[in-house]
């Protein structure tokens, strides 16, 4: 049993397509996909993002960062949300990707989440974040 | 033969090529998700479960074949859906001489009835066929029927736990027998078996009636919990953990709680393993060595799954009619679970919940547990007079585990030589190679 993260990533054409898709429509069909993830007892975690043009870029490509605001240029694979999934393979989670109500243009990358044994557990650091996430309960 | 069982496909078909590894996986990650909405529906709909999940293993067979040669179709689950439906169909006319209801049926289904369209969540006009395979409105109820059926009373323990694991659960015959160290065969027959014992007590494929519901939900309850304590500790064998099965469990207990989201005990339930899954990080050392409870790496323990653990707690509460035998033993684990250390644990609480446990749930198990917690409360010297009513009730004989506490106790009052012969006889009686290991190095340690 491992955690894999769905990461949605959307385009120009995704978005568009979005937009001009009735609210109500679209909460059912992701409802309806969420609720199959849930009754399947492996859905732990999701969010999604707000509208991009709301979003600020930092640059790092010169010497120091350079803050833009949105919105962005032509978009290539944004980011726009996540699942955080608890399955018995990886073919499984592909599955589960595969079944994604997205729309046209939509990539969806799966990547799996490493468990915290699987840090090395005497590292400052890593004991840190171990308090923080004792202390909020954090995924 | 539909109603024959034979033996499951194998990795290697005989005298063909190998199937491809990758088809393999692709058809069980498909199958884990489908398989019980599969069997499920087409058993509503026939009102014949034996027959629905033998077409269903038969389609299952059928897609390892066809998409290691093939490749994956690009609708698994239409692809699935259809096969088995194509099979029933001809199940129904080889029954429908003997039975005219069958040949009404068979006469449905191929007009569609059942129709095998994509995957749900597909927006309307993407995909072949956007159409849902299930009437969106039924399938929770399939799927609880299906629980219901596989958790029968009138099944043996065992053939519940096996029915359950393959029709709720998806896996195959040999994922169960390597799960709980069975041959095949063993497996095989237990659910033919299973299968025989519904059709001749006339078990219908239907939702236990409102009286009878509370308690056939703790059958169902006691099934996944059997599953999930035989994933998390082996009684036999190398492997301490055999995590996959506790969580296969686990993710069914979570699709229960799913269906059925009033009822308090079922949140205990699942509060009880998300908790416990918790530690099993910690349970294990380097060398897959058993690690005590008191020597454990705390800092290990999955947070995500204690947050949830005490959430599904805490529903648990909410419905104000007092926890029963699972909310109590999730209780317990919360306990641990939210204390930094063995020393930082609220023992009297622990102590209390155990007294509470053993009212509701009496068993020398939970009067051991709660001798142990007393030790830790109040010392060992109380503790021992429990665990010595226990021994003279001669409740516990046999097991491993009244030895080992007696003589982990004795220890501490200091009685080595009582407390050595103790520990050697509870690595005699253990049956978990590693658990043995931990009480033969403990009673070689005594000076």
């Amino acid at each position: 049993m491992s955690k894999y993260m769905l990461i949605m990533r959307g385009t120009d054409e995704s978005l568009a397509k979005m937009m001009e898709t009735p609210f109500e429509e679209m909460l059912e069909t992701m409802g309806r996909f969420n609720e199959e993830m849930i009754r399947a007892g492996v859905l732990v975690a999701a969010e999604g993002l707000d509208d991009p043009s709301q979003g600020v870029v930092v640059d790092f490509s010169g010497e120091t960062p350079v803050v833009t605001d949105g919105p962005y240029g032509e978009t290539k694979e944004l980011f726009g949300g996540f699942y955080l999934i608890d399955v018995a393979s990886k073919e499984e989670a592909v599955e589960w990707a595969r079944r994604l109500p997205a729309f046209p243009g939509t990539k969806c990358e799966v990547r799996r989440v490493p468990g915290i044994d699987e840090f090395p557990q005497d590292n400052e650091w890593i004991v840190k974040e171990r308090a923080w996430r004792e202390r909020t309960g954090q995924i | 033969m539909a109603g024959e069982d034979r033996p499951d496909l194998m990795v290697e078909a005989e005298g063909g090529p190998p199937i491809a590894e990758s088809a393999r996986r692709a058809v069980e990650a498909v199958w884990r998700i489908e398989s019980a909405r599969i069997v499920g529906a087409l058993a509503r709909y026939t009102g014949d479960f034996p027959l629905a999940e033998d077409v269903a293993q038969e389609a299952l067979a059928e897609a390892l074949v066809a998409w290691s040669r093939d490749g994956a179709p690009a609708n698994p689950v239409g692809w699935l859906l259809a096969t088995a439906r194509r099979r029933a169909i001809d199940g129904f006319r080889r029954r429908s001489a003997l039975d005219a209801r069958y040949a009404l049926l068979a006469g449905q289904l191929s007009d569609g009835e059942f129709s095998a369209g994509a995957g749900a969540g597909v927006f309307p006009g993407r995909g072949p066929d956007a159409e849902l395979p299930w009437d969106p409105d039924r399938v929770d109820d399939d799927v609880l029927a299906l629980i219901f059926t596989a958790c029968h009373p009138v099944l043996a323990p065992e053939a519940r736990v096996a029915l359950t694991l393959r029709v709720v659960g998806g896996l195959t015959s040999e994922e169960i027998a390597q799960a709980f160290l069975v041959s095949v065969p063993t497996v095989q027959a237990r659910i033919t078996r299973a299968k025989k014992t519904l059709a001749a007590a006339g078990v219908p494929f239907a939702l236990p009636p409102a009286e009878e519901r509370r308690e056939r939900l703790g059958g169902v309850l006691s099934v996944l919990y059997v599953i999930f304590t035989e994933g998390s500790t082996a009684a036999t064998g190398e492997r301490l953990l055999r995590a996959d099965l506790a969580y296969e469990a686990l993710r069914l207990v979570r699709t229960l709680v799913a269906l059925l989201p009033a009822e308090p005990e079922a949140y205990g339930l699942l509060a009880l393993c998300e908790l416990t899954s918790a530690r099993f990080p910690a349970r294990t050392g380097p060398d897959g060595e058993a690690v005590l409870l008191e020597d454990q790496d705390r800092r290990l323990w999955d947070r995500s799954a204690i947050r949830r653990g005490l959430a599904s707690l805490g529903r648990a509460s909410a419905f104000g009619r007092g926890l029963g035998p699972y909310g109590l033993q999730a209780a317990i684990a919360a306990c641990h679970a939210t204390a930094a250390s063995v020393e930082e644990t609220d023992w009297d609480r622990v102590v209390l919940l155990y007294e509470a446990l053993g009212r509701v749930a009496p068993s020398p198990v939970v009067e051991l547990n709660r001798a142990v917690a007393v030790a830790m409360a109040t010392g060992p010297q109380q503790a021992l007079a429990l665990v010595d009513d226990l021994v003279a009730s001669d409740r516990l004989s046999g097991s491993h585990l009244l030895p080992g506490v007696r003589g982990e106790l004795l220890l501490r009052l200091g009685r080595t030589t009582e407390a050595r012969t103790e520990l050697e006889l509870a690595a005699r009686l253990c049956r978990n190679d590693r658990e043995r290991a931990v009480l033969l190095r403990k009673a070689a340690t005594i000076r």
